[in-house]
């Protein structure tokens, strides 16, 4: 089982590594940064990510596909507790073949991974049990790959007509089974999303999701665009968690050009991050509020998220810190009495926000919809890799913030809270302590805030490539850029924390009934637009 | 439960003033670019639109408000173009048959609304969601959001309809019961903002059912689409910064 050497530090991954692989791959340390880069060939990809999964205790990020010249470029992507660092393996295989190895067999986290880079890419992963439509629906005609070079991505591409009598398959096989389609367009104001319930009575047996009814294209339409430019994707393609992307998007271009940035942009760019955090965190509460029905707690948490939009506005223009983040720092800078006034507001807010969780605390009706419904436990999150709120619900304390700290996270210290239950009401309490943890933060870097300018005076981007990322309000973000000798974006890969999770809610939701759906799909608090991009 | 009900009280009515008086409150919205003067550092800031909302006419600069997606970047360090802190944009598409002036007034004090995401990020739909939230609270104003197209009058847009999205907005539109309107919130579902058009988003909603309200903003504030909505029952006026400029999405149907 994933055994407990959660506490391997990068110097002693390095020793292990060194004596189960003796002489079998081209290793390449970074200590400073605690990157470990991993050369390896095809043949022993998987059996090197198990050992990294199961004996290292790695969790898997993400899976970045090349289109080089005359190879397909494979990054397989993993990173560890704190002080574990980032694991990058990297391999090859001829562009002639059109098959990768699989690893989601040992690696279940790369399973839908996989899936999206055979429905867009076209590659077929040997071994996978289960490829075909995936991001792609029926209606996209089959051996048309989009990610792959040289596919016209300017015009929209003709669909083909849907043969009146497919149906989506089943699994359930018992007397007077049946399927119940929920979406696209549901509910009073949800994003466009599919579920088929397998049922044969009052329980959900089978959640079958089908997403990506929102796919706009965002990595392809990157593609060949200046930085200025795909910043604006970066951005826009979530927008609410649009600060957290933005960051990831602009580390990445940093990292790969050298800009340094200014200590008083990297305190702020701490702020604003924990400020969308804060008011991600309080829509989030409205919105499991909302899905029990108890309607005065979902007019006051509704109360506070507006009044988080509104303080967001009036001191940054934008109710949803667009336009901010920039590669180097940020577009403007803010006094350090603007910083102090946003964190006595937060503060405000935070005390009507305990005001609320104490109250919801002894509504028994509410905690009846939440306690015990909607359980992942620990063993199978580890599995499918779930990151944020949700896994921290199920006993997974693992942070971006503090494993591989970025921007001015290194001296912030942050007590990630952490509950083991992983039913919805661990959901709930997550959530409120991280809000009350976000508000900490911003008080402490709003009252010592460095002096120094917010911009870097380096503007021009080098070509390379580097991986970006954050601890969004959702969870783990990794963002994977490569800018070409053009200076412009040459492949853009944005791994996702609600991809990640949308991946595991069926966990949640099978074998609870039907009612418990909306709740269960409310304590997740995951947004279609950063899963489908 | 008598906490909740105490708790209700105590907290007082804090909905906005809108449409009766103006709200100024800080916050309440990032305002637009309304451009007046044609100084050269207001064409400078020309080129430094990404989106082509900024555009150089002849000797006169023209803003397509359908494109702009708040980037702010022409407002620069030292306000090249001005911003005006405003929440009334929304404008009507002329010349449309489906809704007449009659409709308006059929409409006027109960308005059934069912919003459809074609491809949003999710600030539209999040702005949306305030309209039932005390701030707003658009019921007082006879104004519902319903779960389903039949009992619909208006479709709320938001999103440049992506290509796996198409069947299920048309699907939607068709299952309303006439007289329907539509209402198109957003850059993207005005123009298809960054995303579109592409390979796999369209260029804004009108490109596949027509538009009678658009609402510019990225996105726009609550209080942008209470002024849209307003618009369409014949409440109050159409914006007076953007009829006078460009506005995507309109084109398709002029």
């Amino acid at each position: 089982m994933k055994s407990q050497t959660d506490t391997l530090t990068f110097l002693e991954f390095g020793e292990s590594l060194a004596a189960r692989w003796r002489g079998q791959l081209n290793v390449r340390f970074d200590q400073g940064k605690s990157v470990c880069v991993i050369e390896c060939e095809n043949a022993k990809i998987a059996e090197l990510c198990e050992w990294l999964f199961s004996e290292c205790g790695y969790s898997f990020a993400t899976l970045v596909v090349e289109e080089a010249r005359d190879v397909w470029l494979f990054w397989h992507v993993f990173y560890g507790e704190p002080g574990g660092g980032l694991v990058q393996v990297c391999s090859t295989a001829a562009k002639t073949d059109n098959t990768a190895p699989s690893i989601s067999r040992h690696v279940h986290a790369a399973d839908w991974h996989e899936r999206e880079t055979e429905d867009l890419f076209g590659l077929a992963f040997e071994g996978h049990p289960r490829l075909g439509d995936f991001v792609l629906h029926e209606e996209w005609p089959e051996g048309v790959n989009p990610m792959r070079a040289g596919f016209d991505a300017s015009t929209l591409y003709p669909r083909r007509a849907i043969d009146p009598q497919w149906r989506p398959r089943g699994i359930v096989q018992a007397p007077g089974a049946f399927m119940m389609p929920i979406g696209p367009v549901y509910s009073d104001n949800a994003e466009s999303a599919h579920f088929l319930l397998e049922t044969v009575g009052e329980d959900v047996i089978r959640t079958i999701p089908r997403f990506f009814y929102k796919y706009r294209g965002v990595e392809k339409i990157a593609e060949g665009q200046p930085v200025d430019r795909v910043l604006l994707l970066a951005e826009r393609f979530s927008g609410t968690s649009a600060f957290a992307h933005s960051l990831a998007f602009c580390q990445a271009i940093e990292e790969i050009s050298g800009i340094a940035v200014a200590p008083r942009a990297k305190a702020l760019r701490v702020i604003f991050a924990e400020l969308e955090r804060f008011r991600h965190h309080i829509a989030a509460i409205t919105a499991i509020c909302q899905s029990t029905a108890l309607a005065v707690a979902t007019s006051q948490a509704g109360i506070l998220e507006e009044e988080a939009l509104r303080l967001t506005g009036a001191l940054t223009g934008h109710r949803y810190l667009f336009g901010l983040n920039t590669p180097g720092g940020l577009s403007r800078d803010f006094s350090d009495q603007t910083c102090r006034t946003l964190s006595g507001v937060v503060e405000g807010i935070l005390v009507k926000l305990c005001d609320l969780k104490e109250l919801l605390r002894f509504s028994s009706s509410f905690l009846d919809r939440l306690e015990e419904v909607g359980i992942v436990s620990r063993e199978l999150a580890v599995d499918y890799g779930l990151v944020g709120p949700v896994a921290r619900a199920s006993g997974i304390r693992r942070d971006l913030r503090k494993v591989l700290p970025y921007a001015g996270y290194e001296g912030v210290s942050l007590d990630t809270p952490c509950e083991k239950e992983g039913d919805g009401y661990a959901r709930l309490r997550v959530l409120f302590k991280e809000a009350e943890q976000s508000a900490m933060v911003i008080r402490k870097a709003a009252a010592a805030l460095p002096q120094s300018s917010v911009t870097s005076a380096e503007q021009s981007f080098r070509p390379g490539a580097a991986l970006g990322w954050v601890e969004a309000p959702r969870g783990a973000a990794f963002h994977w850029v490569r800018i070409g000798e053009d200076g412009c974006v040459q492949r853009y890969r944005l791994a996702t924390p609600s991809f990640t999770n949308w991946h595991g809610f069926h966990l949640a939701a099978e074998n609870f009934a039907f009612q418990d759906f909306p709740i269960i799909m409310a304590t997740f608090g995951l947004s279609n637009a950063e899963s489908d991009r | 439960m008598n906490t909740w009900f105490l708790k209700g009280l105590r907290t007082g009515i804090v909905t906005t003033p809108y449409p009766d008086a103006e709200d100024a409150t800080p916050g309440v919205t990032p305002g637009l670019p309304r451009h007046e003067e044609n100084t050269e550092r207001a064409f400078a800031a020309v080129s430094m639109c990404p989106t082509r909302a900024l555009v150089q006419v002849e000797q006169e600069i023209v803003v397509d408000y359908g494109r702009c997606v708040h980037c702010f970047r022409c407002r620069g360090e030292g306000g090249r173009i001005r911003w005006e802190k405003n929440h009334e944009w929304a404008e009507r598409v002329e010349n449309h048959s489906s809704v007449s002036d009659g409709t308006a007034k059929v409409f006027s004090r109960s308005l059934h609304i069912r919003v459809v995401d074609a491809g949003a990020c999710g600030t539209c739909l999040s702005e949306i969601e305030q309209l039932n939230k005390p701030y707003y609270n658009i019921h007082r104003l006879g104004f519902f959001v319903t779960p389903t197209p039949r009992e619909a009058d208006v479709l709320m847009v938001a999103g440049p309809v992506t290509g796996h999205m198409r069947t299920a907005l048309l699907k939607a539109y068709e299952a309303m019961p006439t007289p329907k309107a539509v209402i198109a919130v957003g850059a993207c579902a005005l123009s298809g903002g960054v995303f579109g058009p592409s390979f796999a988003s369209g260029g804004g909603v009108s490109e596949f059912i027509p538009v009678d309200v658009m609402i510019p903003g990225c996105p726009p504030p609550p209080l942008a689409i209470i002024h849209g909505l307003l618009l369409l029952t014949g409440r109050k006026k159409p914006s007076t910064a953007v009829s006078r400029k460009k506005l995507s999405g309109g084109e398709n149907h002029a």
